[in-house]
């Protein structure tokens, strides 16, 4: 009877559910802090909604007329902005790491003290990016170490004043960057090489391949889904930049509002809490970033369908 | 080919946390997303200490909001002693830049109903460029429902009373100041340049805009500057407007800020100035020992708040004091300059729903109203009080200024109060004031061409508010 029993449950374990069971808090919290606030994005895109001085005006649905005026303010003088930002950081960042991460690999090489260096490299990310601003903006201000420095060198008679010029806050903006994020791209590419097996990179020495050679041949081709995957997620957190040239510029974006990037430009409709147009421009961006995932997502994938098929 | 979809969907959902992220900022219910982007060490500061006093006594805090420690310091030395026993004040600092400090004033004011008694903003401070919209509006109590009464504010000048009244004329606002504006220069770059440090001598020199183009290009002969920067002569001309910076719904620019503008170019391209900006490090120290600027456009309050302070060799926070002999303290002089102006002022407001309104009151006369402390303001911190018994008597009196070479500045001072204008204010002062010079600072830096300066100012003004028509 017992034992009839015992056997009669076993049949019906199923241990899929703890599976779903250890899911829930999950998607519970996406569900709450994400699902819900996108949806509502999408919805106060629809309305006018702001504040003029403490008195409320609206929500009143006017549609798509938000959008109508994104689309008919700077929208792609920032977008511009922002890309161009992006890469100043960005290419920078991917020479350095991809020179740092074959090095740290190599086998042959053995560099001492390589965990060192690793830590190192990867500090300035710890450091708040608003600090990190803030500390640019006194090093560069017109009357600031760096202009002194330069002074007594003897290499510039007057004070360059950086901020003031376009390319002056571009640069540094990507110069931050770039500090910013070439450790952890690092990290991520010297994984992806670790994770080739050794075999081809000695059998390719043995056949008298030179480092340059062995880096285009073998390294690049089998780290190519990773390297593809830090170009899209630098690429999306790029669109995203904030905080560093907010800092720098004072939120202005200065000069002539070339170093104004997207969510700047939302953050600006917060001033008098005007929830539709910064929502309407959540919404465009969130269409620009999925787009470039999917796109990632497909070139990631094809490649693999395609090695599979081949061999 | 499902695993495909599948995973598909699960990249797209990250794709959508991703913005979630940052689209979650628009979410009402967040508390002033711009003020925790400019959030400063002062800020946090306050914050900390409102954690660390909140946990007292039911309704016994008193919680003021203001944007820099200006009022705080006058509390301290001329109020605090007086507060009953059991009480405590709890000020909420949050810098005005980006309208921080209106957002987070905002905020509380709107949350004012559902705060617990120690959490309830008690008085709040404006200025001069956004008073409009808070007298406005339901959010302030009108004195005589406090306690102050006309009879105690009438010793005031009429300018500060009449700004802070809203629309049915009920007063909602008092100020322990006046901001009348002099040229504060230095008389050692007088004595090198023109000969003179007497401040009737140098007003000849400066007495009409013409006359201080002339001095501007003498200065730069012998190697100094005749302004500091870009934002210094702003308020000579933004205060002397013929027509408030908005027409119905539309933003007018007035004839007078186009000269501020062509002044300003003028002045850069010459090299009549040192470029800097309203504030900035290199502005202040301008105003120190190594400085090379002849004089700065200033109130009462700049003197005492900001140029005293500046001018010190061994700063106050290094344990200098404010002396004659310590840097450039003692080297200034005050005159009326070209134009006379109000910059600014600080109005003092009961909020509404305060638990605390006899102490608010108590609090407004004693700063704002009491002959005794108002003279004793005067004598010790510089500032030029909201009294006119006081004022003239100090002005007729035998009051010198250490910082001011010994001079007596007040009877300028007074004369200048009884010709102040407040009546082209609007409640967008603050927004569309630092806009119009930001956008313009690229012009004077040569970014952009003027018509491109005034695009930008335009763009910044309607993101700003929405509900303004440009051109």
């Amino acid at each position: 009877m017992v034992r009839e029993k015992k056997a009669k449950a076993r049949k019906k374990v199923s241990y899929s559910k703890w599976g779903y069971i250890f899911l829930i808090p999950f998607f519970a919290t996406y569900l709450v802090f994400s699902f819900i606030p996108l949806v509502t994005t999408f919805y106060n895109s629809m309305f006018e909604n702001y504040r003029s001085g403490l008195t409320q005006i609206g929500p009143n649905f006017v549609g798509f007329e938000n959008y109508i005026s994104i689309f008919q303010s700077d929208l792609l003088k920032y977008l511009g902005n922002t890309v161009i930002l992006w890469i100043i950081g960005f290419i920078p960042q991917i020479f350095f790491s991809l020179i740092l991460a074959v090095w740290f690999a190599d086998f042959r090489m053995k560099l001492r003290g390589s965990t060192f260096f690793k830590t190192i490299i990867y500090l300035p990310n710890v450091i708040m990016a608003a600090s990190f601003a803030m500390l640019f903006f006194a090093l560069f201000s017109d009357d600031g170490p760096m202009n002194n420095l330069l002074i007594r060198m003897g290499l510039i008679d007057s004070p360059i004043r950086y901020l003031t010029t376009v390319w002056g806050t571009r640069g540094l903006v990507g110069f931050m960057n770039f500090m910013m994020w070439f450790g952890n791209t690092t990290i991520l590419l010297m994984a992806a090489i670790l994770g080739v097996d050794s075999a081809l990179f000695e059998a390719a020495a043995i056949d008298g391949a030179k480092s340059l050679q062995i880096f285009t041949k073998i390294t690049m081709p089998t780290i190519k889904p990773i390297f593809i995957y830090v170009l899209i997620t630098s690429l999306i957190g790029g669109l995203q930049m904030f905080d560093v040239p907010q800092v720098l510029t004072n939120g202005k974006g200065t000069p002539d509002r070339t170093s104004m990037t997207l969510i700047m430009f939302l953050n600006n409709h917060l001033y008098s809490k005007n929830y539709g147009m910064a929502g309407a421009l959540s919404v465009i961006l969130f269409i620009m970033t999925a787009a470039l995932s999917l796109v990632v997502f497909f070139i990631l994938t094809g490649s693999g369908k395609e090695k599979g098929g081949s061999r | 080919m499902k695993k495909k979809v599948v995973s598909g969907l699960l990249c797209a959902v990250m794709a959508a946390s991703l913005v979630a992220g940052c689209s979650s900022k628009s979410a009402p219910s967040e508390s002033g997303s711009t003020a925790a982007d400019t959030t400063t060490a002062k800020e946090t500061e306050a914050k900390t200490e409102t954690q660390k006093e909140a946990g007292g006594e039911g309704g016994k805090v008193i919680n003021i909001y203001v944007w820099n420690d200006e009022f705080k310091a006058r509390y301290e030395d001329y109020y605090a002693s007086k507060l009953p026993a059991g009480y405590k004040v709890n000020f909420v600092t949050t810098p005005s830049e980006n309208n921080a400090y209106q957002n987070a004033l905002d905020e509380a004011l709107l949350n004012q109903n559902d705060a617990k008694p120690d959490d309830k903003v008690d008085m709040f401070l404006v200025e001069a460029d956004y008073i409009l919209k808070y007298v406005n509006s339901d959010y302030t109590m009108d004195l005589k429902d406090v306690g102050v009464t006309e009879q105690d504010m009438s010793k005031q000048y009429d300018y500060t009373k009449v700004i802070a009244k809203d629309s049915k004329g009920a007063q909602k606002g008092i100020s322990w100041q006046g901001c009348p504006g002099l040229y504060i220069y230095r008389r050692s770059i007088a004595k090198a340049v023109l000969g003179t440090d007497d401040p009737a001598e140098v007003q000849k020199a400066i007495n009409d805009w013409d006359s201080f183009d002339k001095t501007a290009a003498k200065m730069k002969d012998k190697g100094y500057y005749m302004l500091s920067g870009f934002d210094d002569s702003y308020r000579t001309f933004s205060n002397n407007v013929a027509a408030p910076w908005v027409n119905g719904k539309k933003i007018a620019i007035d004839p007078n800020l186009e000269k501020w503008v062509d002044q300003t170019k003028k002045y850069t391209d010459s090299g009549y100035n040192q470029k800097t900006t309203l504030w900035a490090a290199e502005w202040a120290s301008g105003q120190g020992p190594e400085g090379k600027v002849f004089g700065y456009f200033m109130p009462a309050w700049g003197v005492d708040f900001v140029l005293a302070k500046n001018s010190l060799a061994k700063a106050e926070a290094d344990g200098g004091k404010q002396e004659v002999g310590n840097g450039v303290y003692g080297d200034w002089a005050a005159t009326i300059g070209p134009e006379s102006y109000n910059w600014g002022g600080t109005w003092l407001c009961a909020a509404n729903g305060t638990d605390n309104a006899d102490i608010v009151a108590d609090i407004m006369k004693t700063i704002c109203c009491d002959d005794a402390t108002m003279k004793k303001i005067v004598e010790e911190k510089n500032d030029f009080v909201n009294n006119k018994t006081v004022m003239e008597a100090l002005a007729k009196g035998d009051y010198k200024s250490a910082f001011l070479g010994g001079q007596n500045p007040l009877q300028m001072y007074c004369d200048a109060a009884e010709k102040i204008d407040m009546s082209k204010i609007s409640p967008y002062d603050q927004g569309l004031n630092e806009s119009f010079q930001n956008a313009m600072h690229d012009y004077f830096n040569g970014t952009v061409d003027k018509d491109t300066a005034l695009k930008n100012f335009y763009t910044s003004a309607q993101e700003k508010y929405p509900e303004l028509e440009t051109q």
